[in-house]
C-alpha cells in the first residue's frame, strides 16, 4: 500500500532539526525525551484526540489501512485456526496488536528494508510478500520461504533483537552507497533487555544511519510481564542513552501509529539518523497456541484490553466520517475471506519436501563431505522405495 | 622460505624447501602479507570493507590494518563502538546488502560475544534463504597461543567454528599462504571464520607480495580453500597440522629426519571444508599418522581428523592414529604455556609410539 503521507507539524520525530552528533549542532537533552504520555489520534471511543505535534493522516490513507487492518485480523484468526486443525507447527498471534503490524509496513517505500520477528507474520504479509510464502516457517518445510530481496523484507527472525543489527548493517550499506533507504526494525519489549538491542542502538547512532527502531511493547515476554524487563520510564526513554530521540505511541491507534512512524522514517529519510519508537499495545492472546496465559494473566487483565481494540476504533472513527461505507465494508470484509481462503488453501495442501535441498544451500558449492553425505540419503531413500532392507544391500560390499 | 609445486603421488601440493628463492630477493613477514592481501582485496573490489576494534588510525594491535584507512579513507576501514556483536551482527547486513565487509575480532576470546550471530545468522542464513541471501564475509581472528600472551589471549577457538555447519574455517601457516588466503576468503561467496595464528605474525619468507597480486588476480594461484597440502613430503609417517602448530610439526619432521625417520607433514589450512583426499592418500603412504594441533584435545578438530582417517585409512594403519594436542585445561600464564603446546619432543615422542617393527 501506499505510505501514509501525514506531514506532521515537527513533533519530536518531524523534521532534522533535533539532528544528532554527526550534524555537529547542540541537540537540547529533552528534545531526545518521548512524550509524557504515548501520541493518540484516535482515542478508543473513536473519536479524534488532537496532539500539539502529529497531524492525523488523510482519510482515505487511514481507509486503506483500516481494510488492512481487517485482513491482518483476518489472517491472525485463520492461521490459529490452522494450528488447531495440525496444518501448522504453531503460530505466534498478533492479535490486537495488527495497528502496529499495518502501521511498520505502510510508512516504507518500495526502496526500503523490513526487518520482522517470528510474531510480524501480518507486517510482512503487508509489505506484499505471498502469505503461503510467509507461513513456511510456520509450517514447517523450510525456516522461510520468501527471498528476502523481493520485497526488502528481511527473514523473520526467530532470537531477540540480533535482526537490529542486521538492520544497522543494511542502512549502512545504503549509506555509504548515497541510496534513499530508510530501514524498520521491529522487536518486543522483551528483546530489549537483550544485549544486541544495546549495540544496535548504540551502532545506529555512531553511525547515523537511517534506521527506525519499532518496539511494539505488548507487555510481555511469554510469561514475564514488563515490570521484571525494565524499570526505565517508559522503554523509548532508553533512547537518550544512545543519543536518539524516542517516541511513545498508542500501539491500538491506526492514525497515531502512522503519523509517528510516518515522521520517524522521513526523518531517517532526510539524513536525521535513527530513532527510538515504542508502542504501547497489548498481546491478547498467548505467546503461541503452545503456551497457557492462565498461569500468569487474568481474563480480566485481558479484558481490560478489549475496549482499546485498534480495529474498532478505527472503524467507529471511519464511520462517523461517512468515510467506511457498508459497500466499503463489504469489500474489505470479501478481501479478508480471499486472502484466509487462500491460506487455508495452501496449507491444506500437502507441501512436498525435496530432501535432497538439504545439502543446497550450507555452500555456495557442495563440500565433498556434504556430496557424500547427500549420496548416501539419496541411497536410503531409493533402498526405501525399492522396499529392499539395509542389510541386503550392504551384504558383500566393502 | 618455500615453494608449491605438483606432487607427482596423490596429485596433492607439495612443498618443498630447496626451490630458488622466489622473491628476488624481497622478505614479507605474514603480518605484511595480511595486509597487503587486504589493501589489494581493498583496491581490486569497492564492496570490500575493512572494520573492528583499533582499526582504523591505529592499524590494528597487530598492525594487520596499517595504511589503510589513509589509503582508502573512513568509510573503507574503521573504528566501530567496542562490541563485538555489534560488529558481526552490523557485517551480516551489509553483507545483506551488496557489501563485502571483513571485520577483525582483535583477540580469539574476544570474538565470544559475537558467537550467537555467527552461529546463528552468519552460518545460517544462506541455509534459511535457500541461498538467495548469501553472506560473503570475512571474520578475522588473531587466534591461538606462543606469544606469551595474558589469559583471554591465547585460546584455540577453531572447534567452535568448525562444529557449525556453514563456515568455512581456515588457518594459514605460512607467509604465502596468508595472502592468498585471506585474498580467497574476501572472494568467496561464503562466510569464512579466517584464524591467523598470532605467533607466525613475525614470521618472514623471501618473496615479492606484488608478484603474489599478479598471481592472483591473474587467476594462477591454486585454490586453497578445502586443499591441504604436503609442508614436507616423508615416508615413515605423516603428521597432519594447521595454524600455528605446522612450523613445530616440520621442525619434529626435521629432527625425526636426523633420527632416520622420514616423516611428512601435512599443512591442512583449510579445516573446513576439510581435504579428507590428500591426508588420507598420504596415510596411505605412510601407514601412520600423529595429529599435532594447540587446543585441548578433547571433542577437537584434532579428534575429527583422527576419526576420519581411522573411518578411511584402517587397512592401511600399522598403528594408532595419535593426537599431539593441548592439555584440556583453560590456556595457561606466559611462565606455564610451554608445558602446554604441542613441542617437537612430544611429537617425536609420539612417533615413537607409532609401533615401529624393528
Amino acid at each position: 500500500m501506499s505510505t501514509a503521507t501525514n506531514e506532521g507539524r515537527g513533533g519530536l520525530l518531524g523534521g532534522t532539526a533535533a539532528g544528532g552528533a554527526h550534524d555537529g549542532g547542540a541537540t537540547p537533552e529533552g528534545a531526545l525525551l518521548p512524550s509524557a504520555e504515548p501520541v493518540q489520534l484516535v482515542d478508543p471511543d473513536g473519536r479524534h484526540s488532537t496532539d500539539e505535534r502529529y497531524l492525523l493522516p488523510d482519510g482515505e490513507v487511514l481507509l486503506e489501512a483500516y481494510g488492512r487492518l481487517v485482513a491482518g485480523r483476518r489472517i491472525n484468526d485463520q492461521a490459529n485456526a490452522l494450528v488447531r486443525q495440525g496444518r501448522m507447527a504453531v503460530y505466534p498471534s498478533s492479535h490486537g496488536q495488527e495497528a502496529c503490524q499495518v502501521a511498520a509496513a505502510a510508512v516504507l517505500d518500495a526502496q526500503d528494508w523490513l526487518f520482522p520477528t517470528y510474531r510480524d507474520t501480518v507486517a510482512v504479509i503487508t509489505r506484499g510478500v505471498d502469505p503461503l510464502q510467509v507461513l513456511t516457517l510456520l509450517r514447517g518445510d523450510w525456516h522461510s520461504g520468501y527471498d528476502p530481496h523481493e520485497h526488502r523484507v528481511a527473514t523473520q527472525a526467530t532470537p531477540l533483537a540480533t535482526q537490529l543489527l542486521h538492520a544497522v548493517g543494511v542502512a549502512h550499506a545504503a549509506k555509504l552507497r548515497g541510496e534513499d533507504t530508510v530501514v524498520l526494525a521491529m522487536c518486543g519489549d522483551g528483546a530489549t533487555s537483550e544485549g544486541d538491542f544495546h549495540e544496535a542502538l548504540n551502532f545506529a547512532a555512531v553511525f547515523h544511519v537511517p534506521v527506525v527502531f519499532f518496539v511494539q511493547n505488548n507487555e510481555f515476554a511469554i510469561s514475564v510481564p514488563l515490570r521484571n524487563q525494565s524499570v526505565a520510564p517508559s522503554l523509548a526513554h532508553k533512547a537518550i542513552g544512545y543519543g536518539m530521540p524516542g517516541e511513545r505511541v498508542d500501539g491500538n491507534d491506526l492514525a497515531a501509529l502512522l503519523a509517528v512512524l510516518g515522521s520517524a522514517v522521513r526523518r531517517a529519510r532526510d539524513g536525521g539518523g535513527p530513532s527510538l519508537v515504542e508502542a504501547h499495545t497489548y498481546r491478547m492472546q498467548a505467546h503461541t497456541n503452545a503456551d497457557d496465559a492462565t498461569r500468569y494473566r487474568s481474563a480480566d487483565d485481558v479484558r481490560r484490553w478489549v475496549p482499546k481494540d485498534p480495529i474498532t476504533r478505527m472503524r467507529t472513527y471511519l464511520r462517523s466520517l461517512d468515510l467506511l461505507t457498508d459497500e466499503k465494508e463489504q469489500s474489505f470484509a470479501d478481501e479478508a475471506d480471499a486472502i484466509a481462503a487462500d491460506i487455508r488453501k495452501g496449507l491444506n495442501t500437502e507441501v512436498t519436501v525435496n530432501p535432497a535441498e538439504l545439502f543446497e544451500y550450507v555452500y555456495t558449492e557442495k563440500t565433498t563431505q556434504l556430496r557424500e553425505q547427500a549420496e548416501q540419503l539419496r541411497e536410503e531413500l531409493a533402498r526405501d522405495a525399492a522396499g529392499t532392507p539395509a542389510a541386503e544391500t550392504k551384504a558383500g560390499g566393502r | 622460505m618455500t615453494q608449491t609445486t605438483e606432487a607427482p603421488a596423490g596429485g596433492a601440493d607439495v612443498r618443498t624447501d630447496d626451490a630458488p628463492a622466489p622473491g628476488g630477493g624481497s622478505t614479507s613477514t605474514f603480518a605484511k602479507a595480511l595486509n597487503a592481501a587486504l589493501a589489494d582485496s581493498m583496491a581490486a573490489d569497492a564492496s570490500v570493507l575493512m572494520f573492528g576494534e583499533d582499526v582504523g588510525t591505529l592499524g590494528g594491535v597487530f598492525r594487520i590494518t596499517d595504511g589503510l584507512t589513509a589509503r582508502f579513507g573512513e568509510q573503507r576501514c574503521f573504528d566501530t563502538p567496542l562490541a563485538e556483536a555489534g560488529i558481526m551482527g552490523m557485517a551480516i547486513g551489509m553483507a545483506m546488502n551488496g557489501m563485502k565487509p571483513v571485520v577483525e575480532m582483535q583477540f580469539d576470546a574476544f570474538a565470544y560475544p559475537a558467537f550467537e550471530q555467527v552461529v546463528s545468522h552468519v552460518a545460517k542464513m544462506p541455509n534459511r534463504t535457500r541461498g538467495t541471501v548469501r553472506l560473503p564475509l570475512v571474520i578475522r581472528i588473531p587466534y591461538a597461543g606462543g606469544i606469551g600472551g595474558v589469559e583471554h589471549h591465547c585460546d584455540s577457538s577453531e572447534a567452535y567454528y568448525a562444529h557449525t555447519p556453514g563456515l568455512t574455517v581456515l588457518a594459514p601457516a605460512t607467509v604465502r599462504d596468508a595472502y592468498f588466503m585471506l585474498r580467497e576468503a574476501i572472494a568467496s561467496p561464503d562466510p569464512v571464520v579466517f584464524l591467523e595464528p598470532k605467533k607466525l605474525y613475525w614470521s618472514k619468507e623471501e618473496l615479492d607480495l606484488a608478484e603474489l597480486r599478479r598471481t592472483f588476480e591473474a587467476g594462477q594461484a591454486p585454490r586453497r580453500i578445502g586443499k591441504a597440502v604436503v609442508g614436507r613430503p616423508g615416508t615413515d609417517a605423516t603428521l597432519i597440522s594447521y595454524g600455528p602448530s605446522v612450523p613445530t610439526a616440520l621442525a619434529a619432521a626435521a629432527a625425526a629426519a636426523e633420527e632416520g625417520r622420514s616423516i611428512e607433514v601435512i599443512d591442512l589450512r583449510s579445516i573446513v571444508p576439510f581435504d579428507d583426499e590428500t591426508v588420507c592418500a598420504s596415510v596411505r603412504r605412510t601407514g601412520r599418522a600423529v595429529v599435532v594441533a594447540e587446543a585441548p584435545g578433547f571433542a577437537s578438530v584434532a579428534s575429527e581428523i583422527v576419526a576420519r582417517v581411522q573411518e578411511r585409512c584402517f587397512h592401511s594403519l600399522a598403528a594408532p592414529v595419535l593426537r599431539v594436542t593441548g592439555f584440556d585445561i583453560p590456556y595457561p600464564s606466559p611462565k606455564l604455556e610451554h608445558f602446554y603446546l604441542p613441542s617437537v619432543d612430544r611429537i617425536l615422542d609420539a612417533v615413537d609410539a607409532l609401533q615401529w617393527e624393528d
